[in-house]
């Protein structure tokens, strides 16, 4: 695996982006009202942390020396409510900046699953699913710390700054500049770690998103990794790509190891600076002692914040990036256009009707090319042709699950452009070729937890597709768990489950795709007959490449290299002796022989 | 915490290194103490007009002692945490290698998402008691311990008075870590529920789209987010709690210290000095006080995580060596017999397979035919012990198979399974990952066998394309085809080919099949198919009815028995004349 790949979950933002930030305060407006609040709080929260030496050096240098009882009662009062208050106030804004950063979340979340749900199939082609999952729940995560800890911590820091600040030098403005006079090092060295942990971060990210897919995948796959007796060479590349992930960690190790205790030692010196300076001052008593006390309790208080700083930073680098991918998502608009006054889908015959058809996924690589043909209501056609000759992708475009690139679809004589996508799907039930079961229920996977299909319709659909003697055999027969894609059930009975499903829903068109490929031949010519019934007055699409599925059709379209190439009933086609003649020959001379045998 | 105690054994392999991590601690933290004592000094000996010189001595021995404490607070990181990673590795890899190990079984019955939720975010919270819990909860206890007895030894009551309020806090921290450790687990659950339903949604999205349920899907998306946010509030309402109510009984501290400290220095029975070495004292226990909440947090999402770690490395193998293999069979023929095998998936779920007993003699090519669900691929996979059977034996080259070495086994078994998977690899390394190097020969013949070539033509970087997440998508019948060449790629004694042609069009199996007969013809061979067409040419052929082998024979015999193997050659042979009459 090529290890210069980088994937949007590797790549890294800045900390602050100034647009991403608009953005993101757009999501915060219905909220600003916590966010007033918030800073409210913070401004008086933050004063009374810085409130407490300023009220010790009272004690000290007046009640203490002054050897006031009285006073020296009262101050401890005032402490005492400087930290209730501070503890009440603690808890509101916790709260209420929890409450606003989960609220936030929850609007992104819903909303980004609303925009996915509603992105045209052409993007989860291109895009891995894991992609779009980590969108959704962790990367919106990470923004929950950005709402409720990191703004809010920002400001509350940046405040206690200022407090302090303000405090220092109105007790002792010689003494606050002696003492800051470490800053502008600590600031400098914030910065370089921040740029060191910065580049080992985006390392370590890189590597766990290279563990993760690799895990991800191995036990999805795990039974292929057993079966060819895999595990020891498997466990060696696992190990490589453990040991990466390891290395990026313990490198990054290095710079907090460094930076931790350097802020502590500027801490110290600052208070060496502070006893020989203010010692000094003292001395020659220009000084109090309560001023030294509260200077070193000050020094304690601003080391913190701006140590925590560049935790915060990670928080926020890691939201920002999030947020990107997120708005990124959000930015995708790869759909599928409604129509400005879609037309009303009252009744549908099922007249069905491609007029100089041309479509390509990508560009003008053209997978179909100048398709006509017409289907009239009631009918029953089948559709073949070999491998990646483009038959469903004809359905996949009937269905408006792409749009064409020339020409026009008709449905029941109306450009099925003018319809909206839920209408004209309505119509129209599809199973796919690929077998896709929820987890939820055997009844669940029938009906998408429909509640407009009844009980009975389940059973009644089941049964038509055989798929009601199995389902009976299970220990809770409908309401049986269906695990993860289904893995408890055999293949054809996922697909009898899929197939159940089209015919639950009741459509006017029914589509087939393959939809008895691994079923046995029985059941399947007992599908056949129960589906014949079903299918009297609806309109039928069927795809088949065993051509004995496909003997009732009306009309068979041979599609060979995006072109349709032959049209008409079996006897028709067998007569011209053209693509499809050929394919029959292939299919059945062997039964030719063994008859004759 | 109990759970915990299973990672006795990575600390003790790491014990260097945390013993000096122990040691680093002890010996930056007496720096730390040592200062304020230094402030007190200073402190009491400006308050009788001290010397200028004297000050600088002060101010040079803290600014001394700070820089050894700093460079041992920089070889604790280095050992202490860095220990913690190498934990993290060694019990990751442990983690894969028991994954690797446990059966289908298991794989079948648990979600990936579950799985995965173990390998990261288990592992993460363990990795986290293991590094930063410990490395804390030893920086707590050394600091209390040094703190409370340099405190104890400046003055016994006020130390007495000042830390009354401590126990209640160790009570506060207890009951509430308990709380949040509940709540934690609850939205981690929702959490999880999340990530599934986004998983199925997306990878179903055509499902959904087909049937518009989009409307409805959001619908239960709203509710569940909601869930989680109440969840999430749940834990917040306590949470919250956690920060002042420690500020708040250390804040008491302090104030106790300055009250009844005042008052002894107004009395003439304490210094000015020793308040100040009271008060950064107390400073020093703020950041330990914290961390012990933040410690018992970890501790108890880590001993949580632990569990279910635990309860994974647990999980019985279920199929692997033990006492009775025989490690001197190197070599498999390709003999098959089952004797009286009987087969379930679990205890209370019917029999699936049915005393059955069969031979397949080496070199040998055979067909199973039967209904959807009856119990085919079941019983292919009892041959490489994907499963294990319930009752009976299954016999290769005359041993039990149990007897085998798992690894033998499997590596003669080519099997291609029904459901199609592929690494996102390059479609060469996908082909040849049953060996041990790539060899471009065997990728070109057996693309050829698979008739996989002319499709690979047409790829502009050939056999190089990326399949999956990074590369192209294959349509069905190719993927079905590249497994049928990975299969075929370890030249086995035994191949398994179940319902492999199911994507595949009628004229390319035909082709598939052809070239296939000459590479079966040593090998034993299991096709199975719903096909005539595909099994006829089989030497003999297995009907497989309501768990037991209804019928076998060859084509031809099971046509003359007219039973259901002829009237499903009837039934195909039926459809074709009645399209002949049409
Ligand atoms: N989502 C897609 N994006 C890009 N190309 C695609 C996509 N789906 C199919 N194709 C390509 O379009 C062509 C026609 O594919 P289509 O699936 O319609 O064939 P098909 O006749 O249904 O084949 P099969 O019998 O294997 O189902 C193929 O070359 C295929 O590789
Ligand atoms: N992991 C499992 N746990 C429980 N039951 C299972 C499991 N796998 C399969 N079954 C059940 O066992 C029976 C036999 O399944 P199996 O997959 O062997 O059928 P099959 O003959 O291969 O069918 P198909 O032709 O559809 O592939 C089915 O009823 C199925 O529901
Ligand atoms: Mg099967």
């Amino acid at each position: 695996m090529s290890q210069d790949y980088k994937t949007d979950d590797e790549i890294l933002g800045k900390a602050y982006d100034a647009k991403l930030m608009k953005r993101l305060m757009g999501y915060i407006r219905p909220y600003r009202k916590y966010v007033i609040l918030a800073i409210v709080l913070n401004v008086v929260v933050a004063a009374l942390g810085p409130l407490r030496p300023v009220l010790t050096k009272i004690a000290i240098d007046e009640n203490i020396k002054g050897k006031d009882y009285h006073g020296l009662m009262i101050t401890v009062l005032a402490l005492l409510g400087s930290l209730l208050l501070q503890a009440l106030i603690q808890y509101f804004l916790t709260y209420y900046t929890n409450y606003m950063g989960q609220k936030i979340i929850y609007d992104i979340r819903v909303k980004l699953f609303s925009h996915v749900e509603s992105l045209a199939l052409k993007y989860f082609d291109k895009t891995p699913i894991g992609r779009i999952v980590t969108r959704v729940t962790n990367d919106v995560e990470s923004l929950n710390e950005l709402f409720s800890s990191g703004i809010v911590m920002v400001f509350s820091d940046i405040f206690i700054i200022v407090w302090i600040f303000v405090f220092m030098f109105l007790m002792d403005w010689k003494l606050s500049f002696v003492t800051l006079s470490v800053l502008p090092v600590l600031i400098y060295g914030t910065f370089l770690f921040r740029k060191k942990v910065r580049d080992s971060y985006r390392d370590v990210r890189f590597h766990l998103a290279r563990l993760n897919s690799y895990m991800q995948e191995h036990v999805t796959g795990m039974n292929v990794v057993q079966i060819f007796g895999k595990e020891t060479d498997e466990l060696k590349r696992f190990a490589s790509i453990n040991d990466d992930y390891k290395q990026v960690n313990i490198k990054s190790i290095f710079y907090y190891a460094v930076f931790y205790p350097s802020v502590e030692f500027l801490s110290s010196f600052a208070i060496a600076l502070i006893v020989w300076y203010g010692g000094g001052e003292i001395v020659q008593g220009k000084l109090s002692i309560g001023v030294l006390f509260a200077f070193t309790q000050f020094t304690e208080m601003f080391f913190r914040p701006i140590r925590d700083l560049s935790e915060k930073y990670n928080i926020l680098q890691t939201a920002m990036a999030s947020s990107e991918r997120i708005f990124k998502l959000f930015d995708t608009d790869i759909i599928i256009k409604e129509p400005e006054k879609p037309m009303e889908l009252k009744e549908v015959k099922g007249e069905i009707e491609f007029k100089n058809v041309w479509f390509a996924y990508n560009d003008n690589d053209y997978v179909l090319k100048n398709i006509n043909f017409d289907i009239h209501p009631g009918q029953t056609v089948a559709i073949v042709g070999a491998t990646g000759a483009g038959k469903t992708s004809l359905i996949n475009i009937l269905t408006r699950f792409y749009d064409i690139n020339k020409g026009e679809i008709l449905l029941d004589g109306v450009d099925i452009r003018n319809f909206s996508k839920k209408e004209l799907r309505k119509y129209i039930s599809i199973v796919l070729q690929d077998v896709f079961l929820f987890s939820g229920t055997i009844k669940s996977n029938i009906n998408l937890n429909n509640s407009e299909i009844s009980e009975a319709q389940i059973m009644e659909a089941s049964r038509s597709v055989g798929a009601h003697r199995f389902i009976k055999a299970l220990p809770e027969k409908y309401d049986e768990v269906v695990k993860e894609k289904g893995a408890t059930l055999s293949v054809g009975q996922k697909q009898l489950l899929s197939f159940a499903r089209a015919l639950a829903y009741d459509p006017q068109i029914l589509i087939l795709d393959e939809a008895t490929s691994s079923v046995d031949t029985e059941t399947e010519i007992l599908i056949q007959r129960a589906i014949q019934k079903l299918l009297v007055g609806r309109t039928a699409i069927v795809i088949a490449h065993r051509l004995s599925t496909i003997q009732n059709a009306d009309k068979i379209l041979v599609m060979h290299k995006g072109e349709l190439r032959e049209m008409g009933t079996h006897q028709e086609l067998l007569a011209k002796r053209g693509i499809y003649y050929k394919l029959y020959q292939l299919q059945y001379k062997d039964q030719e022989v063994t008859k004759s045998a | 915490m109990k759970s915990l105690l299973s990672l006795k054994k990575y600390f003790y392999r790491y014990k260097t290194k945390l013993l000096l991590g122990v040691l680093f601690i002890l010996i930056s933290n007496l720096g730390n103490v040592y200062l304020p004592l230094i402030l007190k000094d200073s402190v009491n000996a400006l308050q009788k007009r001290a010397d200028y010189s004297q000050l600088i001595r002060y101010g040079e021995l803290i600014a001394l002692i700070s820089l050894v404490s700093g460079v041992f607070l920089y070889l604790k990181r280095q050992t202490m945490i860095v220990a913690s990673r190498e934990i993290e590795y060694d019990l990751r890899q442990d983690f894969w290698q028991h994954i690797q190990k446990l059966s289908l079984r298991y794989f079948q019955n648990h979600s990936t998402g579950d799985i995965m939720a173990h390998a990261t975010n288990d592992l993460n919270a363990v990795r986290t008691f293991v590094g930063p819990a410990v490395m804390y909860s030893v920086d707590t206890i050394v600091t209390l311990v040094l703190v409370l007895s340099i405190m104890l030894s400046l003055n016994v009551s006020l130390t007495i008075y000042s830390l009354l309020p401590l126990p209640l806090l160790s009570y506060l921290v207890y009951r509430l870590g308990g709380l949040i450790h509940i709540k934690f687990t609850r939205i981690q659950e929702k959490f999880s529920e999340l990530t599934t339903k986004s998983q199925e949604n997306f990878s179903g999205i055509r499902v959904i789209k087909s049937y518009v349920r989009e409307e409805n899907e959001i619908k239960e998306y709203k509710t569940l987010s909601h869930d989680y946010f109440n969840k999430n509030m749940d834990k917040v309402k306590i949470e919250a709690l956690f920060q002042p109510v420690l500020f708040f009984v250390i804040g008491i501290s302090l104030i106790v210290v300055i009250w009844i400290g005042g008052l002894k220095v107004i009395n003439g029975t304490m210094d000015l000095g020793e308040i100040l070495a009271f008060v950064v004292y107390l400073g020093l226990l703020i950041w330990p006080m914290i961390a012990v909440g933040w410690v018992v947090n970890l501790i108890q999402q880590a001993s949580a995580s632990m569990k279910r770690l635990n309860k994974m490395f647990e999980e019985d193998y279920e199929i692997q060596d033990n006492e009775l293999t025989d490690h001197k069979i190197k070599e498999i023929k390709g003999k098959i017999e089952f004797k009286n095998v009987s087969f379930r998936y679990g205890e209370n779920l019917p029999y699936v397979l049915r005393n059955i007993s069969l031979e397949i003699p080496q070199g040998c090519t055979v067909a199973i035919i039967g209904h959807t669900g009856v119990g085919k691929t079941s019983f292919i996979n009892l041959i490489p012990r994907l499963y294990d059977v319930t009752e009976g034996e299954v016999l290769i080259d005359g041993r039990n198979i149990k007897h085998m070495p798992l690894n033998i086994l499997r590596k003669h078994i080519g099997i291609v399974p029904q459901e199609t998977f592929l690494f996102s690899d390059t479609l060469a390394n996908n082909i040849t990952y049953g060996l041990s190097e790539n060899k471009m020969e065997i990728v070109e013949s057996v693309s050829e066998i698979s008739q996989l070539k002319k499709d690979v033509e047409s790829f502009p970087k050939g056999f190089e394309t990326m399949l999956g997440e990074r590369g192209i998508t294959l349509s069905g019948g190719q993927k079905q085809r590249t497994c049928l060449a990975r299969a075929l790629a370890i030249d086995p004694n035994i191949l398994i080919l179940d319902d492999s042609f199911s994507a595949v069009d009628t004229h390319t199996e035909e082709e598939i099949l052809k070239r296939l007969k000459a590479y079966m013809k040593d090998r034993t061979s299991i096709i199975i198919s719903h096909r005539i067409s595909t099994v006829k040419d089989a030497d003999k052929i297995f009907v497989l009815d309501k768990g037991v082998i209804a019928e076998q024979g060859t084509h031809d015999e099971l046509v003359q028995k007219q039973g259901i193997y002829a009237d499903l050659h009837y039934k195909q042979l039926l459809e074709k004349e009645l399209e002949e009459l049409n």
